[in-house]
């Protein structure tokens, strides 16, 4: 079993929860770079698991004991490749939806709004705090309206409505 | 015999490169996906032969040997998912490629299409066949990053936000995953699944504990599995109908699968697991519910996704041979039935202009075939006799009647789910099927890439959708041999040891 210094731990949480943090924003840049900041925790994690740093590479001549585990990097390089073409992706989308709706933010959903109208007919919104499982344990709310572009959204967020 | 294993990796990924080459030959690119997912059909069928009759197939890739080098394992639950996942990808493949001929013409290649598609029946079988923890991440990303692409095409304003969710969600969960693999080599010192099996055993309890926990988050959030559910019903209804269809029959149940080999093999527990059995009696019910809720065809079947995810999960709680095999029969079923209800409704969608239930109805004087291609996978979802939704439902009830008090009492929680779903189809049938006929509406946005509205439809776009009710009947007819097999494979995945045998040597 491989054992992790403490300098090392503390580096891991702070990367975690800056990274869990900043994904629960609703900028989608600050998103993305919650996803980065979390890639690079796992990366790093990843690297401790095949043991302390600073130890030689699988090149030239030691003895097998002083190596350090190549295993874990070749994982971590994998991984880099795929979070560093997914967060690429992710850019592109993030453009695609600031393109399409004139913000980066994380639009409402509707369908949770729609309900949450059908449940407070003024439309007080502000108080909304509810998840969206909500909505599966309300049979009521079928037969709540079913035009999108009637829904006042209310909030900081009536700008999602805004097509192109 | 062991380099048939390769094919069904090697054989859409070379498909999907030839589809880049030859994007400007639009028949040529959807021969090449036709060919290649038959071709990966009939090794997968090869494969299921031979593994229920000598055993699991390995190759060890590059010729190193078991816990040094990557193996792929076609055991009787690989093969057989395998083999039922293709035939599901094939009649998707069928369907796509006639929505596209009737929309844009026959002679409008695809760029991204084809080569995705191919790319997404990659991960999907590498999911199913790697022996190796890192090889099943790097399957899940194939497959989501391929599908993050087809849920994301042409995008407007109102599917962003849905595409946005689900890649983030699957992004996190990942993450997830790459953690839990960190963990488990750092305190094992291995990634091979079968030599994980007994160094995991050989850990503190409380370690052991918590990296299973970790995986039925991570594979959780995949599989849909409340309440780590909300992003399906969000994001699957607005693609476009083949797409759902494919990501709703096969991407959670591959979360399922890597649940059930995970847990089974690497974790396997004595007797059932509360913590399983409560998330399963969550599962089927919040789904259920959920389903009953909802007015828009699309997100009811998403809602009905989740709640049968239950059922396999209850199979997996149960922790015998004999629920190990109702889940894979359950799952065989499922995978089935779910593609073909979400492209059932796509036709629906197609036809009536709208997803809203409220606003169709008499839809089966006017279009009878329609009627029937619905009801049939319908009911089988319910789990009406004799259809294999019956079949597997029983094999599942068995399991939970056999075991603990605990299991027992959620054995009725699978019967209640079920009538909740008869009702939840039901209701389906008499808004849209019966009553007054009412008036196709017409396309609000003409430019997009569904075309709805429409009673142009071409009639390939039927057959596939009727070749997978068939598929899901002869799963009924071939009752006795499947659940034989999956009997079989229910038993190894208990009994462990032909796994490992076949891996370690």
């Amino acid at each position: 079993m491989t054992t992790i210094n403490i300098g090392m731990a503390v580096v891991l949480a702070v990367l975690y929860s800056v990274g869990f943090y900043l994904l629960m924003q609703r900028s989608l840049m600050r998103i993305l770079i919650g996803i980065v900041v979390l890639g690079h925790g796992a990366n790093l994690l990843l690297q401790l698991a095949g043991g302390p740093p600073a130890r030689a590479p699988v090149l030239g001549t030691a003895p097998p004991a002083e190596f350090a585990d190549p295993l874990p990097q070749a994982l971590a390089l994998t991984a880099i490749v795929i979070t560093f073409a997914l967060t690429t992706y992710l850019l592109a989308l993030g453009y695609r939806s600031w393109v399409l709706t004139g913000h980066d933010e994380v639009q409402d959903d509707l369908e949770d709004r729609r309900i949450a109208l059908s449940e407070r007919p003024d439309g007080a919104m502000e108080e909304d705090t509810e998840g969206a499982d909500e909505d599966t344990e309300d049979p009521g709310s079928a037969a709540a309206s079913n035009e999108p572009a009637e829904i006042a959204t209310g909030g900081p967020d009536a700008s999602s409505e805004v097509s192109r | 015999m062991s380099t048939l294993v390769t094919l069904p990796v090697l054989l859409p990924i070379l498909g999907a490169a030839l589809s880049v080459i030859f994007v400007r030959q639009a028949t040529l690119q959807r021969l090449i996906g036709i060919v290649v997912l038959v071709a990966v059909c009939v090794v997968a069928a090869v494969l299921l032969v031979a593994a229920d009759r000598t055993g699991p197939v390995v190759v060890e890739l590059g010729g190193w040997p078991a816990p040094v080098g990557i193996v792929l394992v076609a055991d009787r639950l690989s093969a057989l998912l395998l083999l039922i996942s293709t035939v599901v990808t094939l009649a998707v493949l069928v369907y796509a490629i006639d929505q596209r001929i009737s929309d844009y013409g026959r002679d409008t290649a695809s760029t991204t299409f084809h080569p995705i598609f191919l790319l997404l029946s990659t991960g999907v079988s590498l999911a199913y066949l790697t022996g190796d923890l890192f090889s099943l991440f790097v399957a899940f990303e194939i497959m989501l990053a391929a599908s993050y692409v087809l849920i994301t095409r042409r995008t407007n304003a109102e599917r962003i936000r849905s595409g946005m969710t689900y890649v983030i969600i699957s992004l996190t969960s990942s993450l997830l995953f790459l953690t839990t693999i960190a963990l488990v080599y750092a305190s094992t010192g291995t990634v091979n699944l079968a030599d994980l099996a007994g160094r995991v055993a050989a850990l503190p309890p409380g370690l052991r504990t918590l990296l299973s926990m970790l995986t039925i988050v991570t594979f959780g959030i995949k599989a849909a599995m409340v309440p780590l559910h909300f992003w399906l019903p969000d994001s699957y209804p607005n693609a476009p109908a083949p797409v759902t269809a494919l990501f709703a029959g096969l991407l959670t149940k591959v979360g399922i699968y890597a649940l059930l080999r995970t847990q089974t093999l690497i974790f396997p527990g004595d007797g059932p697991s509360a913590v399983l059995l409560v998330l399963a009696v969550l599962t089927m019910v919040v789904g259920a519910l959920g389903a009953l809720a909802q007015n828009d065809l699309n997100r009811l079947l998403s809602f009905l996704l989740v709640s049968h995810i239950g059922f396999m999960l209850f199979g997996l709680a149960v922790d015998d041979a004999r629920g190990a095999a109702g889940t894979a029969l359950y799952i065989v079923h499922h995978i089935t039935v779910q593609a073909t209800l979400f492209l059932v409704s796509g036709l629906i969608t197609r036809r009536t202009g709208t997803v809203s239930i409220d606003q169709m109805g008499g839809l089966a004087r006017r279009s009878p075939v329609l009627a029937v291609l619905f009801a049939v996978p319908a009911l089988t979802l319910a789990g009406i006799p004799p259809t294999s939704g019956f079949v597997a439902k029983l094999a599942l009830l068995q399991a939970g009647a056999a075991g603990t008090v605990g299991t027992v009492v959620v054995a009725g929680f699978v019967v209640l789910a079920s009538l909740l779903t008869l009702w939840a189809v039901v209701r389906v049938w008499i808004r849209v099927f019966w009553g007054a006929d009412k008036e196709p509406l017409p396309d609000d946005d003409p430019h997009d890439e569904l075309v709805i509205g429409t009673s142009k439809t071409s009639a390939p776009m039927y057959v596939a959708s009727a070749a997978l009710v068939a598929v899901s009947i002869a799963i009924a007819a071939a009752a006795g041999p499947l659940s034989a097999v999956t009997e079989r494979a229910g038993a190894d995945l208990i009994a462990r040891v032909p796994y490992l045998e076949a891996v370690l040597g």
